[in-house]
């Protein structure tokens, strides 16, 4: 459904993407990771036509969104990072704007509009002014009207960024609702990325770095474990020699919690031989291993691994 | 094009909806009401018996140039600068409709306000007429130069305002040049020698000279269309400009 071919955009001079291709499937939710300047937005504005690119295409269904951008825009809902709405409009004559805007006919667009109010939770502001709505229902809004015509397509540009903790599970609740609709998200949340996306598509400095199904991705990381340490011994000393550990991917290290020694946690192609070293490391340095645990690696392990920084 | 009228009304919504656009039509009827007033009373006073449309309408329809002047970029400074400023550019971007089919809704909205302005004037030919039967023919040159003036200055306060987030600034920069023109129209001392032909050639005023006495120059027609194209075509270049830009 959502196809990117070599997709390249230069600004001036400077590479914001550079020969990024993947497919997302009809019906499919994809995660578009990546860490700050990794080149998200620019993907996603390529894939709505707002912006060109400088070599390269998207397509959507068989549309090309360059060549004909009217066309492929009707297929596709889009919700950017800032969700910005016109203040002095009620949210039902918003979306009624909106949904106007995309094409739809009277009698069609008032029973859409009803629809993404009820999907969207938007029943009991449906008659505020957007100007007065707190930034969880803004963000509603903008789903609704990413939502509004029926589009094959939503692009949802970090979709919960901003929200507290219950605005952005009650928001990702409201994608999984979204069955059938072919979703491409970009989030630095990996938890939400792994709750929500049967697919993943990492970037890094504008390159494509992985592009798979989150299970394709897991097997990549078979064999890879993560241990869960606590050492008492200076903190980066610690952090220094379990780095330097042959067979480490990276380390975390944990925040003071009042407990004894450090917590870290430490990503091992082969967790076993890596266990047996750093235990041989913390009594050669005089430290305390104090606990250590093997867990199955997570997909924020396979970013640590693929990406080399955090999310 | 049901996208282009759905963009259209709401345009023409923000504006009626709004009360700045309630003092910009005060003001633009106080002033034109204050130029009614003393250009008859002047008619009357030494004109009386001469040619109305040269002693009296010509006069007027000159002075109503002028306000729009002031008028039009307090119409015009918010249309894409307020879109800027809200972030409300990029979504409407990536809605099925052309960058053209945007710059056509906001202007179009932006004219057909400067008409209802312009119509709050027709009062004083009926009144005129009320009271001196007179030919009527030459104000629709008149009205049709005013709308053609208005449609250049629109199109530029459009083009001003697609460049900056900040109204003022737009409306500020669209009412100066404009006075600095009106400026030299009147006050050729103040050009050089050397540039007065360029200024008089490129004078949105001088332009206009024809239709205020009621007459209808193509070339003068085609003059205003062609200043209103170009800044059409420079505010779809400002629109296209995110393309290398990379931002709003």
């Amino acid at each position: 459904m959502i196809r990117s071919e070599l997709l390249t955009k230069y600004y001036g001079s400077v590479r914001a993407v550079g020969g990024v291709s993947f497919s997302v499937g009809a019906g499919e939710v994809a995660a578009l990771l990546g860490p700050n300047g990794a080149g998200k937005s620019t993907v996603m504005r390529l894939l709505t036509g707002y912006v060109s690119p400088t070599a390269g295409r998207a397509l959507v269904g068989d549309v090309d969104v360059a060549e004909r951008p009217v066309t492929a825009r009707r297929q596709i809902g889009y919700l950017p990072e800032q969700v910005s709405l016109y203040p002095e409009f009620t949210v039902r004559r918003y979306l009624g704007f909106v949904g106007e805007v995309k094409g739809l006919a009277r009698r069609r667009r008032r029973a859409a509009i009803g629809r993404v109010i009820e999907q969207c939770g938007l029943g009991e502001v449906a008659d505020r002014h957007n100007g007065t709505l707190s930034k969880g229902y803004r963000q509603r809004v903008g789903l609704a009207q990413a939502l509004l015509g029926d589009p094959a397509v939503l692009v949802l540009d970090e979709p919960t960024v901003g929200l507290d903790p219950v605005q952005a599970v009650e928001m990702r609740e409201l994608i999984r609702t979204l069955a059938g609709c072919t979703v491409l998200l970009s989030t630095h949340n990996l938890t939400e990325a792994s709750a929500l996306c049967s697919r993943v598509i990492i970037l890094s400095h504008g390159s494509l770095v992985a592009a798979d199904t989150a299970a394709e991705l897991g097997r990549r990381l078979e064999g890879a474990g993560r241990l869960v340490v606590r050492i008492d011994g200076p903190p980066d000393a610690v952090a220094q020699g379990l780095s330097a550990l042959p067979g480490v991917l990276g380390i975390e290290r944990g925040e003071p919690d009042g407990q004894a020694g450090v917590r870290f946690v430490v990503l091992a192609s082969n967790p076993e031989p890596v266990q047996r070293r750093l235990a041989a490391m913390a009594v050669a340095a005089g430290w305390t291993l104090l606990e250590v645990q093997v867990k199955p690696p997570t997909l924020e392990d396979l970013f640590v691994r693929l990406v080399g920084s955090e999310p | 094009m049901r996208s282009f009228v759905a963009l259209f009304r709401k345009e023409l919504r923000s504006y009626f909806g709004s009360p700045p656009f309630y003092f910009v039509a005060t003001a633009f009827l106080a002033y034109a009401g204050y130029y009614f007033h003393s250009d008859l009373i002047y008619f009357i006073t030494f004109g009386f018996g001469l040619n109305i449309m040269e002693n009296f309408w010509q006069i007027l329809f000159v002075d109503l140039r002028l306000v729009l002047i002031f008028a039009v970029p307090l119409l015009t400074m918010r249309l894409l600068a307020e879109e800027r400023r809200l972030g409300t550019l990029e979504l409407l971007l990536t809605y099925p409709l052309r960058d053209g089919a945007i710059v056509a809704a906001k202007l179009g909205a932006c004219l057909v306000v400067v008409a209802t302005l312009l119509a709050g004037t027709l009062v004083y030919p009926l009144l005129v007429y009320h009271v001196e039967p007179f030919a009527f023919e030459p104000l629709f040159a008149a009205y049709l130069g005013l709308l053609l003036f208005a449609g250049v200055c629109a199109s530029y306060g459009l083009f001003i305002s697609s460049l900056t987030d900040s109204q003022v600034l737009a409306g500020f920069l669209t009412a100066l040049p404009l006075l600095l023109l009106w400026l030299l129209s009147w006050n050729e001392a103040a050009a050089a020698s050397g540039t007065l032909p360029v200024v008089r050639a490129i004078s949105l005023f001088n332009h206009f000279q024809p239709f205020s006495v009621g007459v209808i120059d193509l070339r003068d027609v085609f003059y205003f269309l062609y200043a209103t194209g170009l800044f059409v075509w420079a505010t779809l270049r400002v629109l296209e400009a995110r393309q290398w830009r990379g931002r709003r």
